[in-house]
C-alpha cells in the first residue's frame, strides 16, 4: 500500500517534470561502448520486469496435468473460452470487485475533502494533518492488518465484509487525499471567487466551476485505490473472516489446487487496465491540445 | 455588503475542518485507534483457553523480551533480506531509470508505461509466476546449475524470496530514481565535461549527488515493504527463510498468541524506524561533506 502510492505520488512528479521539459539529452562525449553497455543493461532490466508477466500470459494458455499449473504441458484455448469454470473463483473475483468499488466510493468522499481543504485552505493545523496523513502510508501493511484484527477483537466485531471495507477504506483515504491535492494544487482558485462574484451562488459555483475542475484528479485518484484495494492481500487476509476475495482465493490455491484460470483472470485485469489507461491518456492528450 | 463578507470568511475560517473532520474521524478511530490497541495488547497477558482467550492488560514487557529471545533469527534473517533487496533493486533500477531519463527520446512515456505494468498484475499472481520460473526443472534453474551459480535450485533459497522482494518492489525504486535524474539540468553536465571531467566523474560528482533524492526516496519504499513481507518468503522460501511477517501473521491467525504478535509487530515497526533514520543520517551527512 504504501509502494502504489508512491509510485502515484512520481508518476504525478513525472507528469509535471515531463510536462517543464520536453526531449531527451544525449550527452556529448560519453564513449560509444559505455553507453551501448548501459543500453543494455537497461534492456536486459526491461526483461527481467516483464518475465513473469510473459509466464503469466502464457500460462493462462497451458493445459496443465495435474492441479497446479506450474508447468508447461501443451496449448489449449480452452481456460479462455470458460474463464468462470471455478465458482469459487468467479465469486471471489465479484467479492474483490464489489469491495473496491465500496471502500473506493467511501474513500473518496473522506479523501477528498481532506485534499480540497489542505489545497485551498491554509488553516492553523494544516501541516500538521499533511504529517498525519502520511502515516498510514508508510506502516508496514502486516502491523496495519494487525492492528485493525485487535481493534475488532477488542470490540467483539465479527470479521467479514464489513470489516474488509472498513480497512480498505482505512488505506485509501490518506491515498486519495494525498492523490488528488498533487493534482489540484496550482489551480487558478480565483476563478470561484469571479464566479460568486458574477452572482452565482455557492452551490453552483460549486458544481460548475470546483467540481469540474477536480474531477480529472478525483477519477485518477479512484482508479488507482480502485486498483489498490483489488490488489490488497495482506491487510485483507487479517480482517477477512470467512470472506473471500481474488488475491484470498490465489493464497488459498497454493495450498490447494492452481487453476490456469487464475491466470486467464489475471490476463483479463491487465488488459482492462491497459485499456483504461490508453483511454486516459489519450484524453487527456486531446485535452492538453 | 459588509455584514455579508464577514459572515461568509467566518464561515470559510470553519469550513476547512468541517472538510477535514469526516475523513480525519475516520483515520482516528480506524488507524490510531487500532494502533493504540495493539500496543495495549502487546503489553497485555494471555489468559483463559485456546477457544476463548483472555487478554489481560498488566504493562507486561515480557512480550517484548520474548519476542526476541524467541525469533531473533527471523528478525536478522528479515532486516538482511531487505537490505539487500534494497541493494540489488538499486543497482538493478538505476541504469533503467537514467536510460528512461536521458536516453530514451520519444519512447520515453512509452517505456514508463511499461515499468508500471506488473503493477496491474495481482501482486500474487506475480510471485506465482516466480516460482514457475524458478522451478526445479525449469530452463532458468538448468542453465543457472550449468554456469554453476546454483546448486540444483533456486526455490527455497535465500536468494529465491530475496528475488521475489527485488521484483516487487522494482517499480517503486525505479520511478522516484526516474524523477530525480529527470529533473537534473543538462547544463550542469554539459559544464562538467566543458569543465574536461571524464564521463565517470561527470557522473560521480554531478548527476549521483543530485539523484540523491530519489536514491533514497526510492529505498525507502523497497525497505518498508520488504522488511515486513511474508508473500515472497512463503511461496519461494523453505523454513529455513522465514521473516518477521511470517510469524506476525502465523501468530496472529494460526497460534492466536496476540500479545506475542503484538510485540513482534512492534519490534518490525521499531526496526523499520531505526533503520530509515540511520540511512537518512548516513547519506545526509554523507551530503554534507
Amino acid at each position: 500500500m504504501t509502494a502504489p502510492a508512491a509510485v502515484a505520488e512520481s508518476l504525478e512528479k513525472a507528469g509535471a517534470a515531463r510536462r517543464g521539459l520536453r526531449g531527451s539529452w544525449g550527452f556529448r562525449g560519453n564513449g560509444r561502448f559505455g553507453d551501448l553497455a548501459l543500453r543494455i543493461v537497461a534492456g536486459l532490466v526491461m526483461l527481467y520486469i516483464f518475465l513473469p508477466i510473459f509466464v503469466i500470459v502464457l500460462f493462462s494458455f497451458n493445459k496443465p496435468a495435474g492441479k497446479f499449473n506450474y508447468t508447461w504441458q501443451g496449448f489449449t484455448l480452452e481456460n479462455w473460452l470458460n474463464p468462470f469454470k471455478y465458482p469459487a473463483l468467479t465469486k471471489a473475483l465479484q467479492m474483490s470487485l464489489t469491495v473496491a468499488a465500496v471502500s473506493t466510493a467511501i474513500a473518496l468522499v473522506l479523501g477528498t475533502l481532506l485534499a480540497i481543504a489542505l489545497v485551498r485552505q491554509r488553516f492553523r493545523g494544516s501541516k500538521t494533518v499533511e504529517t498525519f496523513l502520511v502515516l498510514p502510508l508508510t506502516a508496514p501493511e502486516v502491523v496495519m492488518g494487525a492492528s485493525l484484527l485487535t481493534l475488532f477483537l477488542d470490540l467483539g466485531w465479527a470479521t467479514g465484509f464489513a470489516t474488509i471495507i472498513i480497512a480498505h477504506v482505512a488505506f485509501q483515504i490518506s491515498f486519495i487525499a494525498m492523490t488528488v491535492r498533487a493534482r489540484v494544487r496550482g489551480f487558478d482558485w480565483t476563478l470561484e471567487d469571479a464566479s460568486l462574484d458574477l452572482g452565482a451562488g455557492p452551490a453552483r459555483t460549486f458544481f460548475k466551476v470546483t467540481l469540474p475542475l477536480i474531477v480529472p484528479g478525483i477519477v485518477a485518484a479512484g482508479m488507482l485505490s480502485f486498483a489498490l484495494s483489488l490488489d490488497d492481500f495482506i491487510i485483507t487476509y487479517f480482517v477477512s473472516g470467512s470472506t473471500v476475495t481474488y488475491p484470498l482465493f490465489v493464497n488459498a490455491a497454493v495450498k490447494a489446487a492452481v487453476p490456469p484460470q487464475i491466470d486467464v483472470l489475471a490476463t483479463a485485469i491487465l488488459l482492462v487496465s491497459l485499456i483504461l489507461l490508453a483511454v486516459g491518456t489519450l484524453y487527456r492528450r486531446k485535452r492538453d491540445i | 455588503m459588509a455584514g455579508v463578507a464577514s459572515s461568509s470568511r467566518q464561515r470559510s475560517r470553519i469550513a476547512p475542518y468541517l472538510m477535514i473532520l469526516p475523513g480525519l474521524a475516520y483515520l482516528a478511530i480506524f488507524f490510531v485507534v487500532p494502533f493504540i490497541s495493539l500496543f495495549r495488547t502487546s503489553l497485555s497477558t494471555m489468559g483463559g483457553s485456546v477457544y476463548l482467550p483472555k487478554l489481560t492488560f498488566a504493562w507486561d514487557f515480557g512480550n517484548y523480551g520474548q519476542a526476541f529471545t524467541l525469533y531473533h533469527e527471523q528478525i536478522v534473517r528479515s532486516l538482511v533480506y531487505a537490505l539487500a533487496a534494497t541493494v540489488i533493486s538499486l543497482l538493478l533500477s538505476y541504469p533503467l531509470a537514467y536510460v528512461i531519463a536521458f536516453k530514451s527520446g520519444r519512447y520515453k512515456n512509452l517505456l514508463l508505461g511499461l515499468v508500471v505494468l506488473p503493477f496491474f498484475v495481482t501482486f500474487l499472481v506475480r510471485t506465482l509466476a516466480w516460482k514457475t520460473i524458478f522451478a526445479d526443472d525449469g530452463f532458468f534453474v538448468r542453465l543457472l546449475d550449468t554456469l554453476g551459480l546454483v546448486d540444483g535450485r533456486l526455490l527455497s533459497t535465500p536468494w529465491a524470496v530475496i528475488g521475489g522482494l527485488v521484483y516487487n518492489s522494482m517499480t517503486f525504486m525505479i520511478l522516484p530514481l526516474y524523477v530525480s535524474l529527470e529533473k537534473i539540468d543538462p547544463r550542469l553536465i554539459e559544464a562538467s565535461k566543458d569543465l574536461y571531467s571524464s564521463a565517470f566523474r561527470a557522473f560521480r560528482k554531478v548527476i549521483l549527488p543530485l539523484s540523491l533524492p530519489g536514491v533514497i526516496a526510492g529505498s525507502m519504499l523497497v525497505f518498508i515493504p520488504a522488511v515486513g513481507d511474508f508473500i515472497n518468503a512463503d511461496y519461494l522460501g523453505s523454513t529455513q527463510t522465514t521473516m518477521i511477517g511470517n510469524v506476525i501473521q502465523k501468530q496472529f491467525l494460526v497460534v492466536k498468541d496476540y500479545p506475542a504478535a503484538a510485540a513482534l509487530s512492534f519490534v518490525l515497526m521499531a526496526m523499520i524506524l531505526v533503520g530509515v533514520l540511520s540511512y537518512a543520517r548516513a547519506l545526509g551527512t554523507e551530503d554534507l561533506v
